[in-house]
């Protein structure tokens, strides 16, 4: 492999579709965490609903594309509520062992042969979209942007998921710079002291959550969408952790902290997986096999996130002052 | 940069340099000169052996394919997994031969069967166990199995979770790299006896011993430093999850994906309904003896009266002259020495792989909420309460949604009563 | 002795001529720890008020009580006659009554402006659809932002205007706090200690700012340990000891209860009580 292929495999991951999944859930939780201070270690929760709702709007009900997504969107809601009512009222460090428990629950349940009827089981659900694809308007061909070569169907899939990003970016800008977003803002920084203002701080976190857990719902279907494959695996804790060090790298109380966070960081993988193989082919890291490569991935992404929240806590674009981490 | 922060990133530099060195001796032995690590092969066979709901336990189950052949055995649960590299259709059969007394096959020619991973990367393959030739054990009988399992399980949560909720109740840290000090003693205890064939007290006491200095290491090299920099206990949450990930993929990388073989010669004992071991029955014993040594330690020596003193009020113990941080530093060894126990006592009683103590920790969890975060004692009743419900629960629901309901309970106690069942209220304002 | 605030004798749990609160039986236990024991109490309308007492003696509990940031074992209370026994903190804000807290809760990462922006109530932009219309929102940001701006200047913070909160020192952060609880036109204003951790050339300031307050119709309650600041500027005085009241009256008289010197002197016997000295042995808060 030389340097050209890698780079235009790291470029192909800058926009891939599954790189768009994980921004969107990373924006998702800037709602939660850069912006109202929730401590969710359960995005992958979220995600999994927006994509198990929509598989299972379109391989049961056989509804259409909006229906299905309406679906998805409504069991991500749902769970919002479900598990916000009874806990936003907690301590930080617990809401972050509750979601985290409650997303484990969620696919441990979903991935359970008893749940297979509904959820497919461990197998998981495939071809659900047939109605997404059929209104590809890009004829049939193959489409060469720079270096990426894509068929009109992964074209039309990304230009979707872009779509997707560039909508709840705005989305999430025009909020936090309105007063609502500025509640939001008072609530991370203390929320006694908002209450204590009048507000009620209840209702903003439980808005919070349930619009982040939305975006991160369009995250989960944009994620399944090009494989056409849902597993219950997809949704462990690496997701969400994934997700945070997106997050996290980009800063976590802005708009492109994520975007780019979520770019950089897979490009980033991709570049470090390939480098790593020529040194192994070439016989200069002994103790490694070619096989392993694939696991150094998940390692770099534990020490990128230890990194970050030792030494530069508001990500890129954070501003410095505005780190984003209390008690 | 100035001192301090230097000091974090000297000393995840030094322990990803000592896990290199370590994985370079792993490579150079024999062991790794075996074909490509399965754990990264693309393509995974699982399922679940149970008769009953009684999971089926140290079966040997073989995958084929022309002439590749893998093969694993089923855990504790009756639940088993083989990754393959290539797709197709893989011949998946049981070795009739390992096949407890107790449970039979369903008919003769159930112990083959197919995967099909043609068109997906993950098939679950079942084996019709029972039904027809065996008598059901009556439902007594079954909790009595249940609840002996539970218990047996509970000590070990147990061990673990005071190392937890030792940590926290001094440092207001919760742990997310927890689990892997469990991992972490299995492997080393798989390291010493199953691989090294050392003698089992001699292997279990090194494999305590590292990580011991594991958990050493861990509060010199990253919590101390963190902590002089007085950096938010959110923040030092988050930190504890990426090194958690960092450890378990380093673990990954070292021991390979698949689960260690750490028995040895277990010899089966029967009490009444339940079938035990001689190997099960001298680590509960070991484990409560563990416990009463810690009861001991707290309530008796001036270091644990300290340690608690650290933890109800540690600016307070501080002015009373009690040098806060070396108590510390105390906590995280004898915490990590228990948990290194509960790794050692898990992995000689149901194997091991490199994602074992994370798969409990949020168990630990659960338990050490259930108690009263912070308070250790609490802690060792949550987890047997803990355990109890894990196992006892797979007789009312199925054996693969048995974690769900620890996590149900963990849930709705910190929602309901988030300072435990046992904890007492915390004065406020 | 006569006065013009109460109906008759000044003693504990005394009638008030025009009282704005009223609390009945109100306790609070923390495991059997009574933190709080108050059988009748009435906050007089228009004056400055002085809660006192030594460390302990649950005036901050009490406090919390009142405002709905913790409940009560037991008790009732009115607020110009409506009853808020049992009603969250942010409905309590909304009737005008507006606490602040001992630690200082300015919100660091939020500029100044923002934080006083924040204070005002019944903003249309802050509910989620409308926050996407900016006109429904505009007209009235500006109005809040002038009133602001006014108030910045007022509490000499203007300068700050543009800065965190975070940057602030310690007394700045103090008068931020009643600034921003100003914004929203408060009948009663409950101060936790207002003048901990300033300096004393804030000192000054702080208690013209008070009693500007009380000039303008507002009626404050305040926590307080500095004895000679009580006696500076506050119209009446309650002392609690061990949760209860035990004292009440205009500060000279207070000063004077043998029932006040007791409950210092029976929780620090080497206290002076005209000192600040009470405020440093403070634990663990």
């Amino acid at each position: 492999m030389d340097i050209i292929q890698i780079l235009s495999l790291a470029l192909n991951e800058l926009v891939a579709p599954m790189t768009v999944g994980y921004i969107l859930c990373a924006i998702g939780l800037a709602v939660h965490f850069g912006f109202t201070g929730l401590l969710n270690f359960g995005q992958a929760a979220f995600a999994a609903l927006g994509a198990y709702g929509y598989g299972y709007a379109v391989l049961v009900f056989g509804w259409d594309l909006w229906g299905a997504i309406l679906f998805g969107l409504i069991c991500a809601m749902a769970f919002a509520a479900l598990l916000g009512i009874p806990t936003l009222r907690l301590r930080a460090d617990y809401l972050a062992i509750v979601t985290i428990a409650a997303s484990q629950a969620l696919r441990f349940t979903v991935g359970s042969s008893t749940a297979a009827p509904i959820t497919g089981g461990s197998a998981g659900q495939s071809q659900f979209g047939e109605s997404f694809y059929a209104l590809n308007p890009f004829p049939e061909g193959e489409y060469n942007l720079g270096t990426v070569t894509l068929t009109n169907l992964e074209l039309w899939m990304r230009v979707v998921a872009w779509g997707l990003v560039a909508i709840a970016a705005l989305f999430v800008f025009a909020l936090t710079r309105s007063p609502w977003g500025r509640v939001l803002k008072g609530i991370r920084e203390d929320e006694d002291a908002v209450r204590a203002l009048g507000k009620n701080v209840f209702a903003y976190k439980l808005q919070a959550l349930v619009i982040g857990g939305s975006i991160a719902a369009f995250g989960g279907m944009v994620f399944v969408m090009s494989s056409q494959a849902n597993e219950p695996t997809n949704w462990g804790t690496n997701f969400t952790f994934i997700t945070w060090t997106i997050l996290l790298l980009g800063g976590a109380a802005t708009i492109l902290g994520p975007i780019v966070g979520g770019m950089v960081f897979f490009a980033l993988l991709t570049l470090i997986e390939s480098f790593l193989e020529i040194l192994v082919n070439a016989g200069l890291l002994p103790f490694l096999l070619i096989e392993q490569v694939a696991q150094i991935r998940f390692l770099l992404v534990g020490l990128i996130l230890m990194l970050l929240v030792i030494f530069r806590p508001q990500g890129f674009f954070g501003n410095k002052k505005e780190m984003q981490f209390n008690g | 940069m100035n001192r301090l922060l230097k000091g974090p990133a000297r000393a995840i530099g030094a322990l990803i340099a000592g896990f290199l060195i370590f994985a370079g001796l792993l490579t150079a032995s024999p062991a790794s000169a075996a074909d490509a690590d399965p754990s990264t092969f693309a393509y995974t066979i699982a399922g679940t052996l149970q008769q009953d709901d009684t999971p089926i336990t140290g079966v040997t189950i073989i995958a084929s394919k022309d002439a590749e052949k893998f093969e694993t055995k089923s855990d504790e649960f009756g639940e088993w997994t083989i990754m393959v590299p290539t797709d197709g259709i893989w011949k998946v059969e049981l070795d009739t031969t390992t096949i407890p007394k107790e449970f039979n096959l369903a008919n003769k020619d159930g112990a083959v069967n197919e995967a099909d991973l043609s068109q997906t990367d993950f098939a679950a393959v079942l084996f019709k166990f029972g039904t027809d030739v065996v008598v059901k054990q009556s439902f007594t009988d079954q909790l009595l199995v249940r609840v002996f399992a539970g218990f047996n399980f509970g000590l070990m949560l147990a061990i673990a979770a005071i190392g937890i909720t030792l940590i926290y109740g001094t440092t207001g840290l919760n742990n997310f790299a927890h689990g892997e000090m469990v991992t972490l003693g299995a492997m080393m205890m798989w390291l010493f006896y199953s691989f090294f064939q050392w003698n089992i007290l001699v292997a279990g006491l090194v494999a305590v011993a590292a990580v011991t200095a594991f958990g050493w290491a861990q509060d010199a090299g990253i919590w101390k430093p963190l902590r002089k920099r007085r950096l938010g206990l959110n923040q030092m949450m988050i930190v504890s999850i990426g090194f958690g990930i960092v450890a378990r993929y380093l673990i990954l990388l070292f021991f390979a994906g698949d689960t260690k073989d750490i028995s040895g010669a277990a010899t089966v004992i029967q009490l009444g309904p339940i079938f035990t071991s001689d190997v099960t029955l001298v680590s509960m014993v070991i484990s409560v003896l563990a416990l009463l040594g810690v009861a001991y330690f707290l309530t008796r020596t001036r270091i644990g009266k300290a340690t608690r003193a650290v933890s109800d009020n540690s600016s307070l113990a501080a002015s009373t002259g009690i040098d806060v941080e070396r108590i510390i530093r105390i906590v995280w060894v004898v915490a990590a020495a228990l948990t290194g126990l509960a790794g050692v006592l898990y992995g000689l009683q149901f194997q091991g792989n490199w994602s074992m103590g994370y798969d409990i920790l949020l168990l630990l969890f659960a338990a050490v909420t259930l108690g009263g975060l912070g308070a250790p004692l609490g802690a060792a009743v949550g987890a047997l309460i803990i355990g109890m419900v894990v196992e006892v629960s797979t007789l009312f629901m199925p054996s693969e949604l048995k974690y769900v309901s620890a996590l149900l309970i963990l849930i709705v106690i910190l929602v309901v009563r988030p300072q435990g069942v046992l904890g007492k209220k915390q004065r406020i304002g | 002795m006569a006065n013009d605030i109460s109906v008759g004798k000044a003693e504990p749990g005394c009638k008030k001529i025009d009282p704005i609160l009223v609390a009945d039986n109100v306790t609070r236990q923390f495991g059997g720890l009574t933190a709080v024991d108050v059988k009748h109490v009435e906050i007089p309308r228009g004056k400055i008020t002085a809660l006192i007492g030594p460390n302990g003696a649950g005036k901050t509990t009490f406090f919390n009580l009142l405002t709905g940031f913790d409940k009560p074992n037991t008790g009732t209370w009115t607020y110009e006659g409506k009853d808020l026994a049992g009603m969250p903190s942010y409905k309590v804000a909304r009737l005008g009554m507006i606490r602040t807290f001992q630690l200082t809760k300015a919100l660091s990462l939020l500029t100044v402006i923002d934080n006083m922006r924040l204070g005002a109530q019944g903003q249309a932009g802050e509910g989620f659809f409308k926050a996407f219309i900016r006109p429904l929102w505009s007209a009235n940001e500006k109005r809040i932002t002038a009133k602001a701006d006014e108030l910045l200047t007022r509490f000499k913070l203007d300068a700050k205007r543009e800065d965190y909160a975070a940057a602030l020192s310690g007394g700045q952060r103090k008068l931020l706090e009643m600034a921003r609880a100003l914004m929203s036109d408060p009948k009663l204003v409950m101060l936790d200690e207002p003048m901990a951790g300033v300096n004393p050339a804030l000192t000054q300031s702080l208690l013209e700012h008070i009693k500007d307050l009380k000039n303008n119709g507002t009626t404050v309650l305040f926590v307080e340990h500095d004895m000679h600041m009580v006696r500076n500027i506050s119209d009446w005085v309650i002392v609690m000891a061990e949760g209860k009241i035990v004292a009440e009256g205009p500060p000279s008289q207070v000063m004077k209860d043998q029932a006040v010197i007791d409950a210092y002197l029976g929780a620090h016997a080497d206290t002076d009580l005209g000192t600040v000295a009470i405020n440093k042995i403070k634990v663990g808060k």
